[in-house]
This record gives structure tokens, sequence and C-alpha cells, in this order.
């Protein structure tokens, strides 16, 4: 017990926390903008796998930083845009097209990885974004430090919660977007396109899930290597529903997971991790996760037509 | 844009849209290998070749599709259901680990009555992978999705853990492996001196009951009617929760028997690569069969081939052997579509 409390009033910790939950934040808002539309992105996946080498490749053959993030972001979009046609006009299975966008997206990635770099073992670092302290901020005491001392990615990943809860719930945009996920045939009514709003929803959230995978190799890595997702996609699937589809609710998911994830790494090194085997710990965040699906889906409130497909004049 | 339902489809729409897929999946292939710089036709020969091409390439491919059936049929049989079914390659292992633990000398019994133990225990271990996430869709309406998915993770690193565990073989020289079943748990081969082992015609018995299920019993009856609609299966009387248990159990049971055959018959011991995502390609599986059982060997035995053909053809041309899953993920992505696209005529304005 004692070792959990030196763990968790160490500054470090709170840190590799936020640092964790970043990611998840930018793929967790991508996912919410898409269901909040009324579709359910499997892809998320492997956007994030295309997203993380898009990033990475940019920067390391010359481009800057924040190009690597624009690149990385219209490579999500692309697949976005694939995602959108094939269940959007097309009303395809969301389930199927989004596992095989994950699919395509990881392989392609992972065939263009191998194009780039044929022979390489150890995979190279690239001059990732460094950490900068936000003046006043940072110097307050225990989570000054940990909080406003991150990248500037991780500053943008908070910034996104407040931009889509306004755009979300203040504008008619919003309105229309959530309208969309709720009861298609009202949007219908008002003369807006259902295809178009969940299409524009589909793609910009692929575009921040490949944010998210960018996140990891330059802010955190800073290098990829394979399977280096590992699972953060479908985590945050069920962080959305953790969340009920508010930002904010899932924003505290994702640091709720960071939190214990940062913990379980941090056990492993303690006399418990002597004892346990580590596997255990690896296990935790993904029990948890299931766990949480369990606990909140009695009073979750799914989007009323989420995998509902439209057609026009169809009824 | 707006679909209309085409009411009698003609044979030209049936054939010709699947077969645009397919082309379309070949013409991306051959420009992912001129990408790659090679020479694109000679890189598709080397594919088919590689897959087909002698006796050992094609018992190979056999090989590799005997497990893609069985996870395939666990994909098909679920998703009739309507059961989101994504985590084969976790009832896989849990269908692995049985057969190690009973395989490996804890029964010295005879073939014959080893043989049935044995996969019957993989069977109800995979069944019961499934069941959890089952009963938590039923009672809970949790998405099954999400928890079949995270349940895939969280059975590898069990397994990890065993092999590193108790389940480590004293003479693995430190490699996280089990240690090999006895001779009398090892599914034979089934022409001497050929590498074919007998989990292949069990993937095909396996093909047929699953047939015979869906097409000559009630409870086939009810998970069509409870993958097709389940309101109205509710109201006719059907018991829509309890038929889904059970369609878990037959799903999560026919992926076990995966892991057996792989292990029982041809590895011999379980490591944590038995499967290179033999629960996931077991969904590309089922749909290319359109969920059709018998369909099922036939897609098996195609995507199989693709793999093992571009293994074969990576070595001597040089092009990356991820070429075989994008054109996987292409060619499920265009026939999803292809077969909508044969019901539905898409209308503009």
């Amino acid at each position: 017990m004692a070792e959990i409390i030196d763990i968790l009033l160490s500054t470090s910790f709170w840190a590799a926390v936020i640092r964790i939950a970043s990611p998840l934040i930018f793929a967790t808002l991508g996912e919410l903008i898409c269901e909040r539309a009324g579709v359910l992105n499997l892809g998320i996946e492997g956007i994030m796998v295309a997203g993380a080498f898009a990033g990475w490749m940019t920067v390391y053959s010359g481009g800057g930083l924040w190009t690597g993030v624009a690149i990385a972001m219209a490579a999500g979009m692309l697949f976005g845009l694939l995602h959108g046609t094939l269940t959007v006009p097309f009303s395809l299975s969301q389930h199927v097209v989004g596992l095989g966008i994950t699919l395509l997206a990881t392989s392609a990635t992972y065939f263009a990885y191998r194009l780039a770099l044929p022979e390489v073992d150890t995979p190279p670092r690239i001059e990732a974004f460094e950490r900068s302290a936000i003046p006043f901020l940072s110097d307050l005491p225990v989570v000054g430090h940990a909080l406003f001392t991150q990248t500037p990615l991780t500053y943008l990943a908070f910034a996104l919660v407040v931009v889509v809860s306004l755009v979300l719930y203040r504008t008619p945009l919003g309105l229309a977007l959530r309208a969309a996920g709720e009861s298609p045939s009202a949007v219908a009514a008002q003369g807006l396109s259902v295809t178009g709003i969940r299409m524009g929803a589909v793609i910009v959230g692929s575009g921040l899930m490949a944010v998210g995978g960018a996140f990891l190799t330059m802010s955190a890595f800073n290098s990829f290597f394979f399977e280096m997702v590992n699972g953060r996609g479908w985590i945050c699937i069920a962080l959305v529903v953790f969340g009920a589809w508010m930002p904010g609710k899932a924003l505290l998911g994702a640091v709720l997971f960071g939190i214990f994830d940062g913990l379980q790494i941090r056990l492993q090194q303690t006399e418990l991790g002597a004892d346990v085997p580590y596997q255990v710990f690896l296990m935790m965040p993904f029990l948890l996760s299931i766990l949480a699906l369990v606990v909140m889906s009695r009073r979750a409130s799914v989007p009323a037509a989420l995998m509902v497909t439209f057609n026009k004049g169809e009824r | 844009m707006r679909l209309e339902t085409v009411a009698n489809p003609s044979l030209a729409r049936t054939l010709g849209f699947p077969l645009i897929a397919l082309a379309a999946t070949v013409v991306l292939g051959s420009l992912l290998a001129m990408l790659a710089g090679a020479d694109p036709f000679a890189t598709l020969g080397l594919i088919v070749r590689g897959a087909a091409g002698s006796q050992f390439a094609l018992l190979e491919t056999l090989n590799r599709a005997t497990p893609l059936i069985f996870t395939g049929l666990a994909v098909a049989v679920a998703f009739r259901a309507r059961l989101w079914n994504i985590g084969a390659e976790a009832q896989l292992y849990a269908g692995a680990i049985l057969t190690v633990l009973l395989g490996t000398g804890a029964l010295e019994w005879p073939s014959a009555a080893l043989w049935p133990v044995m996969a019957g225990a993989a069977m109800l271990a995979g069944a019961l992978v499934l069941l959890g996430p089952a009963v938590l869709k039923v009672r809970f309406g949790v998405d099954e999705v999400v928890t079949t998915l995270l349940f895939n993770f969280v059975v590898l690193l069990f397994v990890s853990m065993l092999l590193e565990g108790p389940m480590k073989d004293p003479m693995g020289m430190g490699w996280p492996q089990s240690p090999r079943l006895i001779a009398e748990a090892r599914l034979p081969r089934i022409v001497d001196g050929l590498r074919l082992h007998w989990g292949f015609a069990l993937a095909i018995i396996a093909a047929l009951i699953v047939w015979v299920i869906e097409a000559r019993t009630t409870l086939g009856y009810e998970m069509r009617a409870v993958g097709l609609n389940r309101q109205a299966a509710e109201f006719a009387g059907i018991p829509v929760g309890r038929v889904i248990l059970k369609t878990a159990l037959l799903s999560g049971g026919l992926a076990a028997l995966a892991g057996f055959s792989e292990v029982a018959g041809l590895k011999g011991n379980l490591t944590l690569d038995i499967s290179p995502g033999f629960g996931y390609t077991g969904i590309i599986v089922a749909m290319l069969a359109l969920l059709n059982p018998l369909g099922v060997v036939v897609s098996a035995i195609f995507v199989a081939g693709v793999f093992v053909g571009a293994d074969s053809m990576s070595r001597a041309a040089g092009v990356p052997t991820y070429i075989a899953d994008i054109m996987l993920a292409t060619a499920l992505l265009t026939m999803v579509l292809a077969i909508a696209l044969t019901r539905f005529r898409v209308r503009w304005g």
C-alpha cells in the first residue's frame, strides 16, 4: 500500500499519466464524433497505425513536426473518406467495413514501412516534439510540473476536448451532427443532408484518430515499430461508451485509464511485481475497460440512430 | 444519391459485380508489386505458383486453410445470428491450451479415446470464452464487438503467462513454449508421407455439420430469424437471448477446434505464435463465403492460397509479404460493396 501512495505522490507518475492519456484523447474524440453522427468506426485501430507511420515518416524524411501532424491527419481523413463512402451512402455493414479498414490501413502501413526501410532492425528515431513548460502554471506544487510541462500535442489534445464540446453543444453544426445520430429523418426534414453530415463526421473523426496515432511516434516513443498501437484503438471505443458519448467524461475516462496504466507499469517494478507475473499487470487495462463497459452500460445514453442506416425517401 | 432495391437481379448483375471486385483486387496487387520494383505479371504468377504450383505447395495451402475453415465457420455462425464475434483469436488459444493440458501426458489413453476428449475439452474452453461476452450482451446490453476484441489481448497475455510459468517446457532452452504432445495425442497425416493432417478432414466434417445445423434444424432456423430481425423473432416467440447464447457456444467451440487442430495436427506444441491472426482472418473468410458454411471451405482455401503464395513470392521477388493482407482487405471491402450492388441500384439526385 505504501508503495502505491509513494507512486501517486510522485511528479513523474502524473506526467506519465498525461502522456498515456494524450493519444487516447485524440482518438476517443475522433470516435466520439463518428458515433455521435451515427457511425461506428472500427477502422480506428488501423487508422491510428497509419497516422503513427505517416507522421513519423514525414519527419524522418525531413519534414517539419507540424507538417507531420498534418500529413498524419490527411492520411486518417483519406481512410475516413473510404469508410464513410462505404458505410453512409452505400449503407454497408459498419462492423465489416470498419474491421476491413483496420486490416487495410495496418497492412498498407507495414507494406510502406518495409518499402521505405527494407533492412532496418532497430527503428530509427526522430527529433520529436519537445516538452515546453507553461510559465507560472508549471510552478504549481505537485501537479503543476506534471500537467504543464508536456509537449505541444498534449496541450492540443486538451484544447480539442473544449473545442469539440463547444462545437457539439453550442453550434448549429453540432446540433445537426447530434441529430444525425439520434433522428436522421428529422435532419432530412430540415432540408439538411444526413449523408453529408455523417460523411463529414467520419472524415474529421478519422483524422483525429490518426493524430492520436501520430502522438505515439512524434511525442512518446519517437520511432515507429510494428504492433505499437497494440489495442489502443479498441480501448478508445470502450472509452467512448465509458464517457457516455460526451467529450468531458471521455477525457475523464482517458485520464483514469492513464492512471491505471501508469500504475501497473510502476507496480511491476515493486515487490509485488516480483511475485506476480508481469502479464497480469498488462492484462489490467483491458480487464478494466471491459469492467467499465459493464458498469456504464446500464445508464449509457447510446445515440438512438447509431449503426442505423439512412436512405433518403425510404420509410 | 439513393439506393433502390433491384427486384430480380439478372445473372450479369449477380456475377458481374463480384468479378469486378476480384479484378480490382488483382489490379491493386499488381500495382503494389510494381511499387515495390517487381514485375507485376511475374509477381502474380509467383503467387499462383507458390500456392498451387506443386503438390507440396497445394498441401501447404490446405494445411494453412485448416484453421481458417474453423475460424471462418465460427464467424459465419455468429454473424448469421448478428452476434459480432471478433474474438475467434482468443477462443482459438483457449482450445490450444486445453489441448496441451490434456495431451502432454495427463491422460495416457489410446488415441481413439484421447482425441475426442481433447477436442471436446478444447471446444468447451472456447465456448466458455465467448459465453462471457455473450452473457454480458444479453444480460446487460454490453456491445460484444469491444468485449470480444479486448478479450483477445487478455487471453494472449494469459497464454504468455502460462508459457513462461506453469506450462513452460523444461527442455525448451528457455523459450516460451509448452512441452510436446505425447504420440497418442497427435493427429496423424491423412496419407503417409504427405504433409496434410487429419485436422483438415475434421474441418470439412465440421463445415458439413454446421451446414446441416443451419439448414435443417430448429436451432438453425432460430439463429437465422434472430439475425434477420430480432424484434420479429421475439414476437414470434423465439427465445432470442437463449438462441444468442447457444450461437455463442457453437461459435466459440468451432474457433477452439482451430487451436486443437493446429497443436495436435501441425505443430505438436503451443507457442505464442501458433496463430498469425487466424481469428481475424476468419472474418474475411466468412464474409467472402457470404456466411455459407460450405462456402467457408472454398474461401478458406482461397485465402490460405493468397497467404502461402505471397510468402513464397516474397522470398523470390522481394515484395514485402504484407501485400497478401492488403489484397485480402481489398477483396473484403470490394466484395461487400459488390454484393450490395447486386441487390441495390444507385439512383443519383
